[in-house]
């Protein structure tokens, strides 16, 4: 009999991922040291979306509020009560949390459309309240943490945050955190009954599974997940402003998880570094070769949205699941 | 004999949609270790009845007991729990999922409800091995021909390890030669499960049941052992259209 599971290959190829972004913090120039950093935390976020939209068939069009709830639930204590950046951390994620745990409660009484546009208006008004508690959040001129307090004191340990390579290996830890923690769970009894709600939720009702409990804690661990991410961003760049809640980082993760793959654990990674430097790359051609045309690299990213749904539906590695290697979790 | 309390029993039971009453004031009762077949024309309500039973409809009104207690405002994923699984009378395995996650799901459900406590691997292969299907564990279930579809289906039942097996309309697409694997199969089953049987083919129906009940415009119409059915007059009119004399 064949072996059923076959955990080695899939250890080894995200220890071996680990161990090349490890790696990396030595060999990169300073500019895109500095991007792959930022790049780790924002694949956490579409990690947290991965596991709703590409594991539980959840398509949400409001994530951009629950990694909002981690960047203001970590940045505001951190500026106003001068709280330290270890606990600032954990309220990041206890407001995203909570809030995925309320938005959902009411949301997954909808399905498909519907849902997505219930998420979409749930973000709408995170974002609204970010606008119009100005007094605190600074709008859109956003926060900015000071430079002193973005360090983790840890007993006979001391990391200043803003030294790019304690930034970098902070990322790491947290990247190679979430993503160990999404291999656990899509290969755990959890992760099989929610790719099985993905696939016939009336037929998993059927097994036994209570489908609403289960795609509750879906959401709220996602959500949970993103406002890692969140709080993160503002703790290791020291800035929190309203742009992050808005309509463009719902949008974001969901481009990110589509071009990198949906439903396979690396996808978010290789998603979030092409989009980067997709957007990073295009500004200046734009500009270089149609001058006149005013074209923002928002549309590069709807462009490519449109592009990826018609004609590459599963992803980077989607298709080379699919084609290749059957083994790819 | 009246000892014996009956497994399931519905009572008035009765489901309207719209104008239309698909399934009307059912008096039900199934022994435990019974196979009880449900037959019918098209459209006499079988499906709506079983549907009712384990929970994918909610009644209008009248009253379903499982082992003495009242299920009827029961979600279906309860009575799952409590021993009640449905097998689709279309196939709706999971098609992108392998053979032997199909089945790993159903067996991480009994594992958790303690009521199966091997390992789950050992679980699944068990109910693969059933139903002969041991061999294609690692194909995606989409990819199996139609037949081991529906033993699939079976298996996904049997892996609940329920005490009441609903299958509705397991044969339908089979070819004569599963057909007879699957009459084996059946009584195999009923050796610790109580089975309730849609089906439209009567030899099979025939040959596995103890006791038959006819379901006409969701109504009984009648119920009895094989041999009573046969004869009976009202049965033989529903089905060939004459007028009962």
């Amino acid at each position: 009999m064949k072996p059923v599971n076959t955990p080695a290959r899939p250890l080894i190829l995200h220890g071996a991922v680990i161990a090349v972004l490890f790696a990396l913090n030595f060999l990169l120039p300073d500019y895109h040291h500095g991007v792959l950093a930022r790049v780790m935390v924002l694949a956490v976020f579409a990690m947290g979306y991965n596991l709703l939209f590409g594991y539980t068939g959840l398509l949400s069009l409001g994530h951009a509020m629950f990694f909002a709830a981690g960047l203001y639930g970590a940045a505001l204590p951190m500026v106003h009560l001068e709280w330290s950046a270890l606990s600032s951390f954990g309220t990041g994620i206890a407001a995203g949390a909570l809030l995925a745990l309320a938005v959902s409660l009411l949301a997954l009484r909808t399905t498909g459309v519907a849902f997505m546009i219930v998420t979409m208006m749930f973000a709408q008004v995170a974002y609204l309240l970010t606008l119009y508690f100005g007094e605190w959040t600074r709008g859109d001129e956003g926060l900015v943490i000071p430079q002193p307090q973005r360090h983790i004191a840890l007993p006979g340990l001391d990391l200043d945050l803003t030294s790019p390579t304690t930034r970098y290996m902070t990322a790491l830890v947290l990247f190679s955190a979430v993503l160990l923690a999404t291999l656990a769970i899509v290969r755990s009894g959890f992760g099989r009954v929610l790719v099985a709600i993905r696939e016939n939720e009336e037929r998993t009702r059927l097994l036994g599974f209570d489908v609403f409990a289960n795609k509750l804690a879906a959401v709220t661990l996602s959500g949970a997940i993103c406002a890692a991410a969140g709080a993160t961003y503002a703790i290791l760049f020291g800035y929190a402003g309203a742009t992050f809640a808005s309509i463009q980082y719902s949008i974001l993760p969901l481009l990110w998880v589509l071009l990198g793959g949906a439903a396979t654990t690396l996808g978010p990674l290789i998603g979030v570094l092409l989009m980067y430097y997709l957007v990073d790359a295009s500004g200046p051609l734009l500009e270089q070769y149609l001058p006149g045309w005013k074209l923002s690299s928002l549309g590069i990213v709807g462009v490519s949205l449109v592009l990826l749904v018609l004609f590459f539906p599963k992803g980077i590695l989607g298709t080379v699941r699919e084609r290749w290697v059957k083994w790819l979790p | 004999m009246a000892a014996v309390t009956p497994l399931l029993t519905t009572t008035g039971l009765k489901k309207v949609f719209g104008g239309l009453t698909a399934v009307d004031a059912v008096d039900f009762a199934v022994m435990p270790g019974e196979i009880r077949a449900v037959i019918g024309p098209n459209g006499a309500g079988k499906t709506t009845f079983v549907s009712l039973i384990c929970g994918r409809l909610p009644p209008s009104s009248g009253e379903i007991r499982f082992d003495g207690r009242d299920i009827t405002g029961l979600p279906a994923h309860r009575r799952v729990r409590l021993g009640i699984a449905y097998t689709f009378q279309i196939t709706s395995v999971f098609a992108n999922l392998s053979v032997y996650d199909n089945v790993a799901l159903a067996v991480q459900r009994t594992a958790a409800d303690r009521r199966w406590t091997g390992s789950l691997r050992d679980g699944v292969m068990s109910a693969l091995s059933r139903t002969g299907l041991a061999g294609r564990a690692q194909e995606r279930a989409g990819a199996l021909a139609y037949g081991h579809q529906r033993l699939l289906e079976v298996a996904m039942g049997l892996a609940l390890r329920p005490r009441l097996l609903i299958l509705d309309e397991p044969t339908q697409g089979l070819s004569d030669g599963e057909i007879e694997s699957f009459t084996d199969l059946v009584r195999e089953i009923a050796q610790d499960a109580t089975v309730l049987l849609i089906e439209h083919n009567m030899p099979v129906v025939m040959a596995l049941a103890h006791r038959i009940t006819v379901l006409d415009a969701g109504k009984v119409l009648a119920e009895g052992s094989p041999e009573e059915i046969r004869a009976n007059a009202a049965v033989q009119a529903a089905y060939l259209g004459a007028t009962a004399a």
